[in-house]
């Protein structure tokens, strides 16, 4: 009896396990951040177009908000920009744009030609804060709830239907901020 | 000709797989000899079917037919003929039809060779084999078309071309070498589904079984060595063996074919260790198969993969589920029918080598754990990690160590009484001459390294060593030394070199990666690497630069290396050329980086003793493993006539 | 809830376009030699989050050489290789690094089982060659009577 009991119990633990491995294998959109629950990294980065001004994240300390990771090189961006744009109109969290290793004059004919879904675009050039959040590609949307802690993080291109399920639901109730 | 005759053709032989399987399971079960009958031609029929689909794929991308979907994202007008041929099968769906084709050459080969067998048996193996080919049909079928065709609206003026790390002479004769190893195994655990079928497994079915499964192995060994060395020369790294899924995925189904071929060697002498054999060989093949599985089903991340779809990964898993578990459930069923009463002392050959089995087995345990241990932990839940080289070469190494000491003093012991104490002048003078020339070696030649490198060096000597002494001392005492003496000490020898040359290249490799000037050196120990020229260079479906850097010893031109950069239009990709130059004591390796501008470069330059043993090792452990397979025991025909146990072991081993 | 980590395919377009046949020349040299030793160390342990199963020192995608970058800088400003391990795995979690932690619960079990399968393996061949053994003094099979040695 125990002749076969090893075999058969290996086999049936590696089926089920290469079950299950294959059963949840197309879940681009579910990836966890390492910082799911825990404080969203500060920083301060120049604004856009604003050769004098800085953003922040105290600016938003007390109040959800979006941070947005994008780059005008990024195929996958262009794609989610049109969402985003209908997103922001619902103007129920500002979007912060981190502007990701990016050339500050394509950025801006980008955002003049296409539409301006941010409340206000810091530019990360080398890359260095999006390190810290974290991101290893563009792009990616990182919800942060009012004590500041990161719930959520899309890698890959938001959509109306991930915005609801995921985002919205996080952020709960109220109207426009 | 149609693509579509292709795919008829393929139709047709999933029919002619379930005729051979649903007659060569029947006809024994029924004892019909009509139906038994049937068998052979259907394996021949098979056969011819399929290599006329193979025919048509080929067809295809030489006429560059981009209207076949296959071909257009393979294939390119501007891609040489030889390589338009050899990308049938460089993705997923083409990889598949030669796997077809090769199980159904082997099935061939089985049907041929097999006229000395009982024909309940034979009919049986062919039956099994059957039942795979159908399932590899239907999963090409259903799956994993090669000849679906585009719409035509959405035909390509041009194809995607092949991938330019596939654009390779390699690329000819690894997956083919390769599958034929991988496959072979589907060939073990046929004839150990047909023993348990038949409700007979005794020496005589291991002395059938033995040759298949050797050959098997030998090809595995080749294909695997010559990934490896692929690799080395192409990707540009320098490295030889990254632990990637894919590469354990093809090593596992090794360790346990080793395990396998030398199980059986017991089971043939003493009739000892059945279940394990048997067990062996459906692992072996379950592994073979596990391997296709995570090559095409997106559950790993390699660089090796082919394009992921779970679809495909469901059906392979199915798949694998009901060939597997179909044999253990004839192994419950059988397993009374296994117990043997043979006795052995712990000393004995027969012991060593079931020490040597549980390490192979336990290896092979190792590289599955590290391979799917993400997934493990993903599928339960908790924090995703990564498991790379640096594990394994914490993990594998140790089991290797104590499997070569295992070799070297087990070769002297003798069957069922061990008598290693009429032995000990062999062992001593083995352990002395290891850890004199290890130690000089490594001392006094290269300096010390690591201490694994030390002790792998040693002991690889010492299994040399080990294994020159009965040959020697039978040529001695002018006895004969059958095919199967010889290809097992070459085989033995092959392994103490290939441990030697990984040692060596894992503690002695030079290696720097600089940003140089032309006419600037970098220095490695005693070689200088200049820069002197770079020019353009264009191919036939490629660009670039090439980098002429020669090569100096304490100052003396040794060589002269080109590596190129190269930048492939079609599939926009860049690839990098390495130049290598092969001694007998080395490589010399050099690959151009990147362009940093001012006419710099940043080079990857190595120097890389005795890496070739590595691959040539293998090459010879194939050589006697071919052997050995060879040995007229097999192949006469009183031998298979089923003499008895006393009669065939006064021949050679 | 299975979660699974994939390369992003959001980087992945650019990882394809490079990763498949070029290499990352990483020129790097730090000023002190104990540091380069650390640096290429670290480097080859990081795993490149942007590819398939590449290591930071020898990806050529941005992603690697902005890692690389940090890692320079966390050597150059004193930090301990724990510390630096502990940095990344804080920002992209145990998968960045090719060595599961030993420390970790969850990542504990991928370097004990080995050591409970060796153990087993060990029993197992004990127990086998015990049986076996006693059975040898009944046992008169036939082996090569006629042959010296084997």
């Amino acid at each position: 009896m125990n002749r076969f009991i090893l075999p058969v119990a290996v086999f049936l633990g590696l089926a089920a396990l290469l079950y299950i491995g294959v059963r949840h294998s197309p879940g681009k959109n579910d990836m966890p951040s390492a910082l799911i629950g825990k404080p969203a990294p500060a920083f301060e980065l120049p604004v856009l177009g604003e050769t004098t001004r800085k953003f922040s994240t105290h600016e938003f300390a007390g109040k959800p908000w979006v941070l947005n990771v994008w780059g005008t090189w990024c195929v996958a961006c262009r794609e989610e920009h049109e969402d985003l744009m209908k997103i922001a109109a619902q103007k129920r969290v500002p979007i912060v744009g981190l502007s990701y290793k990016d050339d500050d004059a394509a950025a801006t004919d980008w955002l003049n030609q296409l539409g301006n879904p941010y409340t206000v675009v810091a530019v990360d050039k080398e890359g260095r804060t999006a390190i810290n959040f974290g991101v290893y590609g563009a792009p990616e949307t990182f919800l942060i709830d009012a004590a500041g802690l990161v719930q959520y993080r899309l890698a890959g291109p938001m959509t109306p239907e991930i915005w609801q399920r995921e985002f919205l639901s996080r952020i709960g109730g109220g109207g426009p901020r | 000709m149609f693509p579509e005759f292709g795919q008829f053709t393929l139709v047709l032989a999933l029919l002619m797989a379930a005729a051979q399987a649903f007659f060569g399971l029947l006809g024994p079960h029924l004892g019909n000899h009509r139906y038994m009958g049937v068998v052979r031609p259907a394996v021949a029929g098979q056969f011819v079917l399929v290599s006329a689909s193979i025919g048509v794929l080929i067809h295809a991308f030489v006429s560059f037919d981009f209207s076949v979907e296959y071909v257009a994202n393979n294939s390119n007008s501007a891609l040489p003929t030889f390589y338009r041929v050899a990308a049938m099968w460089g993705a997923h769906e083409g990889s598949l039809l030669l796997w077809g084709w090769i199980l159904a050459l082997w099935t061939l080969a089985v049907a041929g060779f097999s006229r000395n067998l009982p024909a309940s048996f034979a009919s049986r193996v062919m039956g099994v084999l059957g039942v795979v080919s159908f399932g590899f049909l239907l999963f090409m079928l259903c799956t994993s078309n090669p000849f679906s065709r585009l719409p035509a609206e959405m035909i390509p003026a041009d194809g995607r071309d092949l991938n330019p790390v596939l654009q390779d002479p390699a690329l000819a004769i690894h997956p083919p070498l390769l599958y034929m190893g991988y496959v072979g195994m589907s060939v073990a655990y046929a004839f150990a589904c047909a023993a348990m079928l038949e409700g007979k497994l005794d020496q005589t079915w291991a002395r059938w079984t033995r040759p298949w499964t050797t050959l098997a192995w030998c090809f595995l060994s080749v294909g695997i060595a010559l990934g490896s060395w692929w690799a080395y020369y192409e990707l540009g790294w320098g490295g030889y063996w990254f632990w990637d899924p894919v590469e354990n995925a093809s090593f596992m189904p090794w360790l346990v074919g080793t395990a396998l071929i030398h199980s059986l060697a017991v089971t043939e002498k003493r009739g000892l260790f059945k279940s394990w054999t048997l067990l062996l060989a459906i692992l072996a093949f379950s592994l073979s198969l596990l391997g296709t599985f995570l090559v095409r089903s997106g559950v790993l991340v390699s660089v090796h993969s082919f394009a992921a779809d779970p679809s495909r990964g469901m059906f392979i898993l199915g798949f694998l589920i009901v060939m597997i578990g179909g044999a253990l459930g004839l192994y419950a069923w059988r397993a009374p029918l296994l117990k043997s009463q043979a006795g052995f002392e712990g000393t004995a050959r027969e012991a060593f080598l079931l020490y040597n089995n549980i390490a192979l087995v336990l290896a092979a345990l190792v590289v599955l754990i590290g391979t799917l241990a993400p997934l493990v932990n993903d599928a339960l839940g908790l924090k995703s990690i990564s498991v790379g080289p640096g594990w394994f070469s914490r993990s594998f190494p140790y089991l290797a160590m104590i499997l070569l000491a295992l070799v070297a003093v087990g070769i002297h012991s003798a069957w069922k009484r061990g008598r290693l104490g009429e032995h000990t002048n062999r062992l001593w003078i083995g352990v002395g001459v290891a850890l004199a020339l290890g130690l000089a070696v490594v001392f006094v030649v290269f300096g010390a390294g690591k201490w694994q490198s030390t002790l792998g060096i040693v002991l690889g000597i010492w299994v040399i060593v080990s294994s020159l002494f009965d040959p020697i001392d039978r040529w001695r005492r002018k006895l004969t030394l059958s095919r199967a003496v010889i290809g097992m000490t070459l085989a033995h020898i092959a392994l103490g070199v290939n441990v030697i040359a990984i040692s060596t290249v894992e503690s002695y490799t030079i290696e720097r990666d600089v940003a140089v000037g032309l006419g600037e050196s970098v220095t490695l120990g005693r070689y200088a690497y200049r820069f002197d020229k770079l020019e353009p260079m264009e191919g036939p479906n490629y660009d670039g630069v090439r980098a002429e850097i020669t090569v100096l010893r304490d100052g003396q031109p040794v060589t002269v290396l080109h590596p190129e950069k190269r930048n492939y239009w079609v599939a926009r990709a860049t690839q990098t050329e390495a130049g290598i130059h092969s001694s007998p004591g080395g490589d010399l390796f050099v690959a151009l980086g990147e362009d940093l501008g001012a006419g710099r470069w940043s080079l990857r330059a190595q120097v890389r003793p005795l890496i070739d043993y590595v691959w040539l090792a293998a090459g010879l452990m194939a050589l006697g493993g071919a052997l050995a397979a060879s040995d007229r025991r097999y192949r006469s025909r009183q031998a298979a006539e089923g003499t008895t146990a006393a009669t065939s072991t006064a021949q050679a081993t | 809830m299975m979660r699974s980590w994939k390369p992003a395919a959001h980087g992945a377009w650019l990882a394809l376009l490079l990763a498949a046949g070029a290499l990352a020349v990483d020129t790097t040299v730090l000023p002190d030699p104990k540091l380069q030793e650390r640096y290429e160390a670290l480097t080859h342990e990081l795993r490149c989050m942007q590819c398939m199963n590449n290591n930071i020192a020898d990806s050529p995608v941005g992603l690697a050489s902005d890692l690389r970058r940090d890692v320079q800088e966390q050597l150059l400003a004193g930090k301990s290789d724990d510390e630096i391990r502990a940095s990344m795995v804080r920002r992209y979690g145990n998968v960045i690094l090719f060595t599961p932690p030993v420390k970790d619960p969850s990542s504990f079990w991928v370097w004990l089982l080995p050591a409970l399968a060796a153990l087993g393996g060990l029993l197992i061949g004990v127990r086998v060659v015990r049986q076996r053994a006693r059975l040898v003094a009944q046992d008169d099979s036939p082996v090569d009577a006629e042959e010296p040695r084997r």
